[in-house]
C-alpha cells in the first residue's frame, strides 16, 4: 500500500502524549505503519451509524453493589517488594525529583 | 469413533482412584517440558519446586482421607498474563523483566482450590498483541506440528504445550481470537467464555473490554472441566457477572446434536484456503448426519470487525498500558542525576515495550486524541453495537453460528512479521465474538494437505457456553480429528 506517512510531527506529538521517547527510526517507521492501518481502518466511515447508541462494553447487567466490608490491604512491603528503587523505611518508592 | 476421555480425565481420574500420585503426574509433566523446550519454546518460566510441593500436598490429602477437589493432581500450564503469586509473571514484555506478583490471579486461586497443579507460565505476545507468538521478549514458540510454523497467538505457548502432551491443560487469555486461533493452528481445543464468565481480577490488561480468560485442552469434556472451576463471579472484577454458573461436566454427554441449528455465514467464510473449506464442510456435514440443521445466515458487519477491533483494542490498550512507567515495578531505564521524572517514563517505556506493543499504544493514542475521537473511537463503537446486533439477529434463528476459525493453517514464522496488517487479517473470523461478547470455541476438525491442523469455530448465545460444549463433544465422539497428536517434539 503507497499512503502517505504520517509527518514526523505529528508521530511525535502522539509520541508525547503517550509518555513514549521514539527514536527517529521509530518516528519513520511508525509513521508510515500508523498510515497504512488507519487508510485501512477508515472504511468504518462509510458505515450508517445514524441513530446507533456507542456500544462501550458487552456487559449489559446492572452493575451489582457489595457489601462495604473492610477487607486487609496487600501488605506495604509486598508491594514495594518489585520496585526499581524503593525506601522500604518510609513506606516508598523512589522516583527522579519532581520539585526542584 | 471414540469416547476415550482426555489427559485431563486420565490424570484426575488416576489420582482419585489411587493408581497414581498427583508427584508422580506432575514430575512426568515437568519431564516432559523439560524435554520439548529446546525445540518448541513453549515456557517463560517453569515452576519446579512450587508446582512439587502442591502435587505432594494433593497426595497428602488424599492420604489424610480428605475429600479431593474437581482437578486435584491436574498439571496446568498457565499464559504469562495471568498474575501467579511467587512465580514470575512478564506477559511476555521487557518492560516487566525480574517481576513477582505478589498476588494471585483469582483463577489461580481457584484453580488451587480445586487441587489443580499449575506448572509453569508459557510464552505469548507481548501483552497478548498478536497471532503468531512473535512478538516476545523471550523468544519464539514454534508449532508442534511443524517447528518452522507460528502456534497462533497470542497464547501460543499454552497452545503448543498441550498439543504437544505435555501438559494435560491450560489457560490462555482470548482479546481477539487469542485462545481460539492457537488452538486452530495446533490442533486443540481452545474455549472464549462469555464476557463475564471468568474473572479478570489478576490477568494483565490489554482491552478491558474485550478480554477473557479460558481453557486450552484435547477434549471438549476437559475444557469443560476447568470452565466449571474458573467461572463465577468475583467481587474483585466488577465486570465479572452474577450470572449462574451451571455445571457443564455433564454436558458434553446429553443430546449430542441432534436438533441443534447450526448458522454459517456463507458469504462472510468465503474465499478460504481450500483444505479449511473441505475441513469446515466436513464438520458441517458430520453435524447434520446427528441431527443438526445447518442455515444459511447473514452477519452483515462481520467484514468490519477488524477494522473496529484494531480501533477499540488499541484505545483501551493505551490506557491500560500507561501504568508501565519504571516507577513501581519491573524494568526502568538507566538515570542519571539529571534526569527527570518523564525522562524516566518516556525511556523506561522506549527501552521496555516492542515494536507491535507501541505501535497499538500509539494508534490508541492518536485515535483517543482531540480531532480524532469522534471519527474513529466513538465511530468504531458504533460499529460494534451493529456486530453484537447482527449475533442477536442470527440467534433468533440458530442455535449457533460455525465458522472456520481461521481463513488458513498455521503460517510460517517469519511470515506475517513485516506488515502488521497482514497479521490483523489472520483475526477476521475470531475478533467479532469478541466485540459482542458472546462465547466461542475453537476445535479440530481436519488436517490439510500438509498436515496442518484445521479448527472449526462454534458461537452461542450470550452464557450458552453448553451449548457450545455440547455441539463441540458431538463432533468429537463422531470423530477422531482430537486425537491426532504431533510428532515426538524434542525426543
Amino acid at each position: 500500500m503507497s499512503v502517505t506517512p504520517l509527518d514526523a510531527g505529528e508521530v511525535r506529538r502522539i509520541a508525547a502524549l503517550a509518555h513514549l521517547a521514539l527514536t527517529d527510526d521509530e518516528v519513520g517507521l511508525f509513521g508510515r505503519q500508523l498510515a497504512e492501518i488507519l487508510e485501512y481502518v477508515r472504511q468504518i466511515q462509510s458505515v450508517d451509524t445514524i441513530g446507533v447508541t456507542p456500544m462501550s462494553h458487552a456487559v449489559t447487567g446492572d452493575a451489582h453493589e457489595r457489601p462495604d466490608v473492610p477487607h486487609t490491604p496487600l501488605p506495604r512491603a509486598d508491594a514495594l517488594k518489585n520496585a526499581p528503587e524503593a525506601a522500604p523505611e518510609s513506606g516508598l518508592f523512589k522516583v527522579p525529583r519532581v520539585m526542584a | 469413533m471414540s469416547d476415550a476421555r482426555g489427559p485431563l480425565a486420565l490424570a484426575r481420574d488416576a489420582v482419585a482412584r489411587g493408581e497414581r500420585t498427583a508427584e508422580s503426574i506432575t514430575r512426568e509433566a515437568l519431564a516432559a517440558i523439560n524435554r520439548q523446550e529446546p525445540s518448541l519454546g513453549a515456557f517463560t518460566a517453569v515452576a519446579t519446586e512450587q508446582a512439587l510441593a502442591h502435587a505432594v500436598a494433593v497426595d497428602n490429602a488424599r492420604a489424610r482421607g480428605e475429600a479431593l477437589g474437581p482437578l486435584a493432581g491436574v498439571p496446568i500450564a498457565v499464559k504469562d498474563n495471568i498474575s501467579t503469586r511467587g512465580v514470575p509473571t512478564t506477559a511476555g514484555s521487557k518492560v516487566l523483566a525480574g517481576y513477582v506478583p505478589p498476588y494471585d490471579a483469582t483463577v489461580i486461586t481457584k484453580l488451587a482450590a480445586a487441587g489443580a497443579v499449575v506448572i509453569g507460565k508459557t510464552n505469548c505476545d507481548e501483552f497478548a498483541m498478536g497471532s503468531s507468538t512473535e512478538n516476545s521478549a523471550y523468544g519464539v514458540t514454534a508449532n508442534p506440528w511443524a517447528l518452522d510454523r507460528a502456534p497462533g497467538g497470542s497464547s501460543g505457548g499454552s497452545a503448543a504445550t498441550v498439543a504437544a502432551r505435555a501438559v494435560p491443560v491450560s489457560l490462555g487469555s482470548d482479546t481477539g481470537g487469542s485462545i481460539r486461533q492457537p488452538a486452530a493452528f495446533c490442533g486443540i481445543v481452545g474455549v472464549k467464555p462469555t464476557y463475564g464468565r471468568v474473572s479478570r481480577f489478576g490477568l494483565l490488561a490489554f482491552a478491558s473490554s474485550l478480554d477473557q480468560i479460558g481453557p486450552f485442552a484435547v477434549t471438549v469434556d476437559d475444557a469443560a472441566a476447568v470452565l466449571s472451576v474458573i467461572a463465577g463471579h468475583d467481587g474483585h472484577d466488577a465486570t465479572s457477572a452474577a450470572e449462574a454458573v451451571p455445571d457443564w461436566s455433564g454436558v458434553t454427554t446429553e443430546g449430542g446434536a441432534q436438533g441443534l441449528r447450526i448458522g454459517v455465514p456463507r458469504a462472510f467464510i468465503e474465499g478460504v484456503d481450500p483444505d479449511v473449506a473441505k475441513a469446515f464442510d466436513a464438520a458441517l456435514a458430520t453435524w447434520t448426519s446427528l441431527g443438526a440443521t445447518v442455515v444459511d445466515i447473514a452477519l452483515p458487519n462481520a467484514a468490519l470487525a477488524i477494522p473496529v477491533y484494531y480501533l477499540i483494542a488499541t484505545a483501551e490498550a493505551s490506557s491500560n498500558l500507561a501504568r508501565y512507567d519504571g516507577a513501581r515495578y519491573g524494568y526502568r531505564t538507566t538515570l542519571t542525576p539529571k534526569d527527570s521524572l518523564r525522562e524516566m517514563y518516556e525511556r523506561t517505556r522506549d527501552e521496555g515495550f516492542g515494536a507491535e506493543v507501541k505501535r497499538r499504544i500509539m494508534l490508541g493514542t492518536y485515535v483517543l486524541s482531540a480531532g480524532y475521537y469522534d471519527a474513529y473511537y466513538l465511530k468504531a463503537q458504533q460499529v460494534r453495537a451493529k456486530v453484537r446486533d447482527d449475533y442477536a439477529a442470527a440467534f433468533a434463528t440458530v442455535d449457533v453460528v460455525a465458522t472456520p476459525t481461521t481463513p488458513t493453517p498455521a503460517f510460517k514464522l517469519g511470515e506475517k512479521t513485516a506488515d502488521p496488517l497482514q497479521m490483523y487479517l489472520a483475526d477476521i473470523f475470531t475478533v467479532s465474538a469478541n466485540l459482542a461478547g458472546v462465547p466461542a470455541m475453537s476445535l479440530p476438525c481436519g488436517l490439510s494437505s500438509d498436515g496442518l491442523p484445521i479448527g472449526c469455530q462454534l458461537t452461542a448465545r450470550m452464557w450458552d457456553e453448553a451449548t457450545l460444549l455440547r455441539a463441540g463433544a458431538a463432533l468429537q465422539q463422531a470423530t477422531d480429528w482430537h486425537l491426532r497428536t504431533p510428532g515426538a517434539v524434542g525426543g
